[in-house]
């Protein structure tokens, strides 16, 4: 019966249902338990603002699943509406995981809230990822995930993990299929990598220009252009651009299109 | 002769060998499903205003061989929700005696049977995921139908890893490859709902089965299509895919 | 003395049919102090008087958030009700979790009376929730008998609410959501003594309901008026009252 179902190369026999099965090699045919959805999320803070966004596609293998799968999560709101959020959370890799994952963060964070009266910190919520992450270290969330809100003081607030929930706070991550294309940009336009003050000296003596807080309007401006860049270069990166902002006044959200090639 | 008189009526362990007594082992690591057996093929999925068509052939194959012709892989749940089954026949079954027990106990419930499609939906992709992670899974690629909370059609996928994904139209298997393209075109995603007419998704799905008849060497030409709207699951079980050029075979 | 010997514990039956534990019981429930809850087409509100043991200390919560669609009003040993409202919470989130469905509100069967060394809970409930069907409020006794209910109040003096509630119970119907709000408070009113009121201290509000046609979602998520937010609540109460006084006059 295995060389009957078998469909995967290897062994010189022919897959006939009468060949002895002793000739060929025991072929095993294992269960797998991940795939990869492709996509891309990124996030990038500013002064008084956190911005997650990620594309929509869902594929697998070379087939887009769906036009309309979001990445990038309210933790901590309502179900239907998302209210009383404060946090956000993008997710890329395994969507199955990535959703697991979701709904295991959003439940802590509204026991929290029930036990202890009060909204968990961006901080703290950042922690608990990170252990949740790597409760699994054995059987890992297949997923990168991007935590974002405020901080205690009101600043955008970021953090972006690996697998197993080794993390750290940044100013901007990219993450997912296209974050080798995308993360570049960000080095060079968010931390301003490689600019340098013009006429400031001359060779090694030049002053790197310093990486400041942007503005909200130009921080989306940036996220649109690292998007539409790398659905040109990435199959699996496309069809609509998904952010959520999360302010002092709550989480906004945004949807913008985009090529579906 | 053999003199043991335990030995009489068996086979001769010089002519057939001892008996191999690994096949009686009860200890060592617990077998899991590591491929499917008896199969089914494409389920399609189309959603058109006021409600939901899906679509199956009636065929359960064997890797190649077409084992049981007449098999109904198209399930309803209360009165409200359609679940499609490829995959598996045996995990599919399986998961029918699940919802059945569900309809049963929602409907001993104070509040009765609410479970919509959606929240059906939900509830087997938890069941895929967990079986998936205990490295156990139920090797099915499942579309749901139906309404949702809000009353809106309800269309959606989930498979053996516990992915979900939800489209207008929507195909498993091999109509992924077949029919979605076919489907995409008849109904771009732009196109609002209110413009796809129940005759047009059920024409539309009719034709997806005769390509994936065609070109799928595992479906065959009788089928069953159900259509969910707001008077009720109207549902066909002994269709056959006409004007077909394979008559002769 | 007279001792009772059928007392000590919640398993065994009186000769005359009577488990004493679960009347013990009931009696924590009306030394609690009185919530009032009540339901309209919409809306259900629940209205709670809170207590502090003594002046310096707070005041004992009454109303608890269950999930955003159901919360319950608590009158008895506030402990108990802890443990019943965590319980509570679990299975809704695991009802969210499994179906994507908030757990409908509803009887569920209680089952400590029936274990040996068990007793029952010391507290009453009041449950409010809505489903897809609307509002809905329950009454949860230590027995572990539950009704539906239009209108009810338990607790200490509560008599006195339920009166106005059996007065004015063809009212609440075709109430808007602030005047089923005012006729809790008001309710609740009856039953304090004479050198009491309703301030922003004592009094909390808790209210959900079916969410206005053409808004965002079905339901419009649990609220809980808790201090200053009781304000306006208090006020609305104050004139209803003014004005029913004014009435009276012009009646006689």
């Amino acid at each position: 019966m295995a060389s009957l179902l078998d469909h995967s190369a290897g062994g010189q026999t022919v897959g006939y249902s009468f060949s002895q099965s002793a000739a060929a090699p025991v072929k095993q045919h294992g269960f797998y338990p991940y795939t990869d959805n492709g996509g891309s999320t990124l996030g990038i803070t500013g002064s008084d603002f956190a911005i997650l966004a990620g594309d929509t596609r869902s594929t697998s293998g070379y087939n887009i699943n769906s036009r309309m799968v979001p990445k990038v999560f309210k933790i901590g709101g309502d179900e239907e509406t998302g209210e009383g959020a404060h946090i956000i959370l993008s997710v890329v890799g395994f969507a199955a995981d990535g959703n697991a994952l979701k709904e295991r963060l959003d439940s802590v964070v509204k026991m929290y809230k029930y036990q202890h009266g009060k909204s968990m910190s961006v901080s703290a919520c950042a922690q608990r990822l990170s252990t949740i992450l790597y409760g699994k270290r054995f059987f890992p969330y297949y997923v990168t995930a991007i935590l974002a809100g405020l901080d205690e003081e009101g600043k955008g607030a970021l953090y972006s993990y690996d697998p197993v929930g080794s993390y750290e706070r940044e100013q901007c991550r990219a993450a997912g299929a296209a974050a080798s294309l995308i993360m570049p940009f960000l080095d060079n336009q968010v931390n301003f990598k490689n600019q340098y003050i013009p006429g400031s000296g001359e060779g090694h003596a030049l002053q790197a220009k310093k990486a400041e807080p942007l503005p909200r309007d130009h921080v989306q401006e940036l996220v649109r252009d690292a998007f539409t860049s790398a659905v040109e270069r990435h199959i699996e990166v496309g069809d609509h651009l998904q952010m959520l902002i999360a302010t002092r006044d709550g989480i906004e959200e945004v949807f913008h299109p985009l090529k579906k090639d | 002769m053999n003199h043991f008189p335990e030995a009489w009526g068996r086979p001769r362990d010089d002519v057939y060998g001892a008996y191999d007594h690994s096949y009686l082992q009860t200890t060592g690591p617990k077998a899991h499903t590591s491929s499917p057996a008896v199969t089914g093929t494409s389920v399609l999925g189309v959603k058109f205003n006021g409600g939901v068509v899906l679509a199956t052939d009636n065929l359960a194959s064997y890797g190649s061989l077409a084992r049981f012709t007449d098999v109904k892989r198209l399930r309803v749940f209360g009165s409200n929700a359609i679940v499609g089954f490829g995959g598996d026949v045996s995990d599919m079954q399986y998961i029918d005696r699940l919802l059945e027990s569900i309809d049963i106990r929602e409907n001993y419930s104070h509040h009765g049977n609410m479970l919509n499609a959606k929240n059906l939906h939900t509830y087997l992709s938890k069941v895929f995921y967990k079986r998936r992670s205990e490295f156990n899974p139920l090797w099915n690629h499942i579309l749901v139908a139906g309404y949702d909370g809000e009353g809106e059609p309800f269309l959606s996928s989930a498979d053996l890893l516990g992915t979900t994904f939800s489209a207008p139209h929507l195909a498993t298997g091999f109509g992924a490859h077949l029919a979605v393209p076919i489907l995409r075109r008849l109904f771009p995603e732009e196109m609002p709902l209110e413009e796809v007419s129940k005759e047009a998704a059920i024409e539309a799905l009719k034709q997806c089965l005769k390509v994936l008849y065609y070109r799928d060497a595992r479906s065959m030409d009788k089928y069953s299509i159900a259509v969910i709207t707001k008077e009720g699951i109207d549902i066909k079980e002994n269709e056959v895919i006409e004007g077909t050029e394979l008559g002769f075979c | 003395m007279f001792r009772n010997n059928y007392d000590n514990d919640a398993v065994t039956f009186s000769p005359q049919g009577r488990i004493f534990q679960v009347e013990y019981a009931q009696e924590a429930v009306k030394q609690g102090s009185v919530v009032v809850g009540l339901v309209n087409k919409t809306h259900v509100v629940l209205v709670g008087l809170k207590r502090n043991a003594e002046e310096l200390s707070s005041y004992q919560k009454k109303i608890i958030e269950i999930d955003s669609h159901m919360a319950i009003a608590i009158a008895g040993l506030a402990s108990d009700a802890r443990v019943l409202s965590n319980f509570m919470k679990q299975q809704s989130l695991g009802s969210k979790m499994t179906y994507g469905r908030p757990i409908p509100p509803g009887p569920y069967p209680q089952t400590n009376t029936q274990h040996y060394g068990k007793r029952p809970y010391g507290v009453g409930l009041l449950v409010a929730g809505v489903d897809e069907s609307g509002p809905h409020l329950f009454e949860f006794q230590p027995s572990g008998l539950t009704h539906e209910m239009a209108a009810c109040a338990i607790g200490a003096r509560s008599q006195m609410a339920r009166t106005y509630l059996e007065r004015n119970l063809d009212k609440f119907p075709d109430s808007s959501r602030d005047e089923l709000i005012t006729h809790g408070l008001r309710a609740l009113k009856e039953t304090l003594s004479q050198d009491k009121e309703l301030t922003v201290d004592n009094t909390s509000v808790g209210v959900v309901g079916l969410a206005p046609e053409g808004s965002k979602g079905r339901i419009e998520s649990f609220k809980l008026y808790e201090g200053q937010e009781t304000v306006p609540l208090l006020e609305a109460l104050e004139r209803a009252d003014g004005a029913a006084e004014e009435s009276m006059e012009v009646d006689s």
